[in-house]
């Protein structure tokens, strides 16, 4: 089972990661920093797998790749999210966290909600209620297969065609 | 085919015509690498057992905490300059500037190019018709290695600038108020254009395009009229078709503006400084990428001039880069402000970011220059952060607390 772990509109790179704990400035642990202002306590509460949900524009902000990076540290596979701002979106793909876009799932779930994932396929279940996420298609399917599209680029030396 | 300046440079880039919405690999002219994060874009680069593809078209700057902080700082510092040395990259170090400052005033941005940076206010290159955009740093190492990018060709907002401003109202004033319209959401994945600025100087068009990634902008162009027309080389085929496209148009009366502030903690709060008058403030922060410039600080020193800044007030003043320190310095713009008691720091980021240079503590409140009040940002998670322009940084300075800036120029004309 994954523990919902919910956040409302305008998730801005600050709240995922706040600058001051930069991994240039405090070294490889700066991922228990995460969440820090916003939601202390995140990185021990979190266990790999858990799900994050996030409302509108998700991950505002900084083009700081360490952001979504601490998150896939402390175990992030997923992200579901109403909808997400640009750079951020283009941080996951190429770290491989796999960027959902529902607002019927944000709204549904509620903080704390224990839940069951099938990444592949985008099936989330809650109890007896299933809900479908839509999943990647053309260029971002094709990148994410290969595990992100960093893997891509590294093993084709191009970007993906889509 | 009528086409936006986004899809001109892109379609020049990929080496066929683009439509809106359209996945393209584009050769990119010039890739920014700043300090804070160099060391992802090494680690990618050995990943990918990759050398930069083209040296010349790479440019490290020291600026996000420069001069070091600490020694995990100091070691990313020296990993950066041995990494540029060994690959034959341009590298500007401690004191040299702000990336996006240095980068225009080295001529490492010009009209058309496709310029990315590591840092989201990359967005500023469109000043000089350049398309900026920030990106994370394995986009940043992929483009060091194969000199491409990929992009999803994006629709544009039009801005229309009318009239012109009124005394003592910035283009930073436009700029939050531009964001406010919008909302910092309503240019994500798309372009901003401003048409009919011909009047604003190259630092006024930086810090339009500056700010239009806080209403989520992959790119904000100006298009090149005025002295940036006169300046710069600007190819004929960059300017938009009059029948292009827009997804939005936002038609802006320039006469019709007043001075405004960003209360916290989104961008996109914007309100009339008379709203927020009153409110005690501790510090005031003048620089960064938004407003550090000469001008900018020529503004300053005009409310400082003959001005005390206000008992318990802490007023700190970086330049955006040493060309601008050594020109204020020159102008006797530096002794304007130290006669106020405002400090000078180092040009660079400075506390923008939190972490170094004048770091909030709880419950303090800073009006600041910059771009961004996101809650914990320039320390304590309990600051607060009032983004506004030079002229009001500077009467909230004098005053002690948030304060319109015509109360003190009227002072001096009257």
């Amino acid at each position: 089972m994954a523990r919902v772990f919910k956040f409302g509109d305008q998730l801005n790179t600050d709240d995922i990661l706040p600058g001051k704990y930069a991994p240039f400035m405090v070294g490889d642990e700066y991922y228990r920093y995460a969440f820090a202002h916003l939601r202390p306590g995140f990185a021990e509460a979190y266990r790999t797998g858990d799900l994050i949900v996030a409302g509108r524009n998700t991950g505002l902000g900084s083009s700081r790749e360490y952001a979504p990076e601490a998150l896939k540290k402390l175990g992030v596979q997923t992200i579901v999210a109403v909808s997400y701002a640009r750079i951020f979106f283009r941080n996951l793909v190429n770290l491989g966290i796999v960027p959902f876009e529902s607002q019927v799932v944000v709204e549904a779930l509620n903080d704390g909600d224990q839940v069951e994932l099938e990444l592949t396929n985008g099936v989330i279940k809650r109890g007896e209620e299933i809900f479908s996420l839509k999943p990647p298609e053309g260029f971002l399917a094709e990148a994410l297969r290969e595990g992100s599209l960093f893997e891509y680029y590294r093993h084709h030396h191009r970007f993906p065609e889509g | 085919m009528s086409e936006t300046m986004s899809q001109k440079i892109l379609a020049a880039h990929a080496g066929h015509s683009v439509t809106p919405g359209q996945l393209v690999v584009v050769d990119v002219d010039q890739v920014m690498v700043v300090d804070s994060i160099i060391q992802t874009v090494i680690r990618r680069l050995q990943e990918l057992e990759a050398t930069p593809v083209h040296p010349e078209r790479v440019s490290v700057v020291i600026d996000h905490v420069a001069p070091a902080s600490n020694v995990n700082v100091a070691q990313a510092h020296q990993e950066a300059r041995r990494w540029a040395k060994a690959n034959g990259v341009r590298i500007f170090d401690v004191g040299r500037g702000i990336c996006h400052q240095v980068l225009i005033e080295e001529g490492l941005a010009q009209p058309g190019w496709i310029v990315l940076g590591s840092d989201s206010h990359s967005t500023t290159y469109g000043a000089v018709g350049a398309f900026g955009s920030g990106m994370g740093a394995t986009d940043i190492a992929l483009a060091v290695a194969s000199g491409k990018t990929w992009l999803r060709v994006p629709e544009t907002v039009k801005v229309e600038l009318k009239g012109s401003l009124p005394a003592g109202v910035s283009a930073k004033d436009l700029a939050l108020f531009v964001v406010g319209a919008l909302g910092a959401d309503g240019a994500t994945y798309q372009a901003i254009e401003f048409h009919g600025g011909e009047n604003f100087t190259r630092g006024e068009r930086m810090t339009l395009a500056n700010l239009t990634v806080e209403a989520g902008a992959k790119a904000g162009l100006v298009v090149p009229s005025g002295e940036i027309a006169l300046q710069y080389q600007v190819p004929e085929w960059l300017y938009p078709d009059p029948g292009a496209s827009y997804s939005q148009v936002l038609s802006v009366d320039l006469s019709s503006l007043e001075p405004v502030i960003a209360a916290p903690f989104a961008v996109d709060n914007v309100h009339p400084v008379g709203e927020l008058a009153g409110k005690p403030v501790d510090m005031v922060f003048v620089g960064t990428c938004t407003n550090g410039r000469l001008e900018d600080l020529h503004e300053v020193a005009e409310i400082l001039k003959g001005r005390q800044v206000a008992a318990g007030v802490r007023m700190l003043v970086i330049p955006a880069s040493a060309q601008v320190l050594e020109a204020a310095s020159r102008d006797g713009t530096l002794t304007t402000l130290i006669a106020a008691g405002a400090t000078i720091g180092t040009p660079g980021c400075g506390p923008c970011m939190g972490r170094h240079q004048g770091v909030l503590a709880q419950g303090e409140v800073c009006v600041s220059t910059a771009n961004r009040n996101f809650r914990g940002r320039m320390g304590d998670a309990d600051a607060e952060i009032y983004l506004a322009s030079p002229r009001v940084a500077a009467a909230c300075a004098v005053a002690g607390v948030i304060t319109s800036p015509a109360h003190f120029t009227e002072e001096v004309c009257g």
